[in-house]
């Protein structure tokens, strides 16, 4: 599969969040690719900005199905998110059912005044009624493989898998 | 020894006792807890993780941190929890454990937590339940106690990280207690360097010889060069009263106080599963001392029965 480098579609991310910061925005990351994007955007974004991290492992409702999955980095969100605009950051878009967690997770933080999604890869087989804000790039790829943001040696590269 | 990412796929069916955990059982266990710490730092304590689960609280025996942290423990993860008062419930009027077991079932629990005075009573209901209902022992007679016996050993990993270094000291009444026992089997599983059960010859379980352990009556000896003192609670309710001399006796030949305190390694943690009888098997100065970590054990306790839940409604592997 080609895909294009990480940093191309970061980029582009990037580009478009400028034009969406204000005073009252906040960054969140959704581990680990997301929390990977959220430190390459940090490069970047001059304005001081809030950045957190949400992993909404335990708001997912596949408990039973997938079982329980824990990440390196857990959710932290050491700001009052209330009235602020908040700008998810994920790897890839896929069902839609992490962002939907996130989402009921972050409303446990605080009734913020707005969320927007931005990705990098947008998969489009969305399960729920929930899709990005923006994402850099649309792709139709088959079901079984899985893609992840990753970083190797300081390179990021996707890595691309098959799923039993 | 920590994960650095785990998909965390360990299924527990029961929680009996902890020689059924392999080593590497017990390590998903903690990383499972430590992820689950940051939720009681939060301003909302609480992950819907186990919506709709029914946990029932079945204590024969008294307790109060047992019973109010697996409670606490359940509520943050959003689960129904009962606590059966057992004498005022139907017990009293004769009716069996397993009918009444069999009537909380049909009620809609999941998961059972149970202490009671008479070993392998849990075992008896894990026996007893239909697949897809789960038992956890909170402690049974002089038997078991696992789940005590995991947040003790968590609570050492949070300090001191790698087992294989550690010398770690018992003190009590090792015969009568179900925690020291758990400490042991969870201890050995995790590779401790050296595992010493400190207290009176009369208060030594027989078969001691056959645990991997060092057995010392001198408290004096026992401490030398340890990294952790675990004290255990003298047990009245379970002894007759001939097996310690008195209260003011036993404190003065195994109660840890500040200059015993100093025979151990200098950063050695000291920890008590609690109830603490204050002046009896420890002086207030050392329980409330800089080396006490008996209040974060309590705190890593509702983590490690969150996990311990959650991995019983995990997926089966």
């Amino acid at each position: 599969m080609n895909l294009p480098k990480p940093n191309v579609l970061i980029n582009k991310v990037f580009k478009k969040i400028i034009s969406e910061i204000d005073n009252e925005t906040c960054l969140i990351g959704i581990p680990s690719g997301g929390g990977i994007i959220i430190n390459e955007l940090k490069k970047k974004i001059k304005e001081p900005l809030n950045y957190g991290l949400i992993d909404g492992s335990f708001y997912r409702d596949d408990l039973e199905i997938s079982g329980i999955k824990l990440k390196e980095k857990t959710t932290s969100i050491n700001f009052n998110i209330a009235q602020k605009k908040i700008i998810l950051i994920d790897d890839v878009f896929y069902t839609g059912r992490t962002i939907r967690a996130a989402i009921n997770e972050i409303f446990d933080y605080g009734r913020p005044k707005e969320i927007q999604l931005f990705v990098l890869i947008n998969r489009k087989n969305n399960e729920l009624p929930i899709q990005p804000t923006f994402s850099a790039i649309e792709v139709d790829v088959p079901e079984n493989i899985f893609i992840s943001l990753v970083k190797e040696k300081n390179n990021l590269i996707f890595n691309t898998s098959k799923v039993k | 020894m920590k994960n650095q990412k785990i998909s965390n796929s360990l299924k527990i069916d029961h929680l009996i006792s902890t020689d059924d955990l392999s080593r590497e059982s017990i390590i998903k266990i903690f990383d499972t807890a430590e992820s689950f710490i940051e939720i009681g730092q939060r301003d909302i304590k609480k992950v819907p993780l186990l919506r709709g689960k029914t946990i029932c609280n079945l204590f024969f025996e008294n307790s109060t941190r047992t019973r109010t942290t697996f409670e606490i423990a359940a509520k943050r993860l959003s689960a129904d929890v009962i606590n059966i008062d057992i004498p005022t419930s139907s017990q009293s009027k004769g009716e069996s454990i397993f009918d009444m077991v069999d009537n909380l079932i049909a009620m809609g629990t999941d998961i059972f937590v149970i202490r009671h005075s008479e070993s392998g009573i849990p075992k008896k209901i894990a026996n007893h339940v239909g697949a897809g209902i789960h038992v956890i022992n909170g402690g049974d007679g002089s038997n078991a106690h696992p789940t005590q016996g995991l947040l003790d050993a968590f609570t050492i990993r949070k300090y001191k990280k790698d087992f294989s270094d550690l010398k770690i000291a018992i003190v009590g009444d090792i015969q009568h207690s179900r925690v020291a026992k758990s400490e042991i089997s969870v201890l050995s599983t995790l590779g401790a360097k050296e595992i010493r059960v400190i207290g009176p010859e009369s208060l030594m379980p027989k078969n001691i010889n056959k645990l991997k352990v060092n057995v010392f009556n001198k408290i004096e000896n026992g401490l030398k060069d340890v990294d952790v003192i675990m004290m255990l609670r003298i047990q009245k309710e379970r002894m007759n009263n001939d097996t310690i001399p008195s209260e003011s006796q036993y404190f003065k030949s195994f109660g840890l106080n500040q200059e015993r305190l100093q025979i151990a390694k200098k950063n050695a943690l000291v920890l008590h599963p609690g109830p603490i009888n204050r002046g009896v098997e420890i002086e207030s100065e050392v329980a409330d001392g800089k080396q006490s970590v008996i209040l974060n054990q309590v705190k890593f306790g509702i983590a490690i029965r969150m996990a311990v839940m959650t991995m019983m409604v995990n997926k089966k592997t």
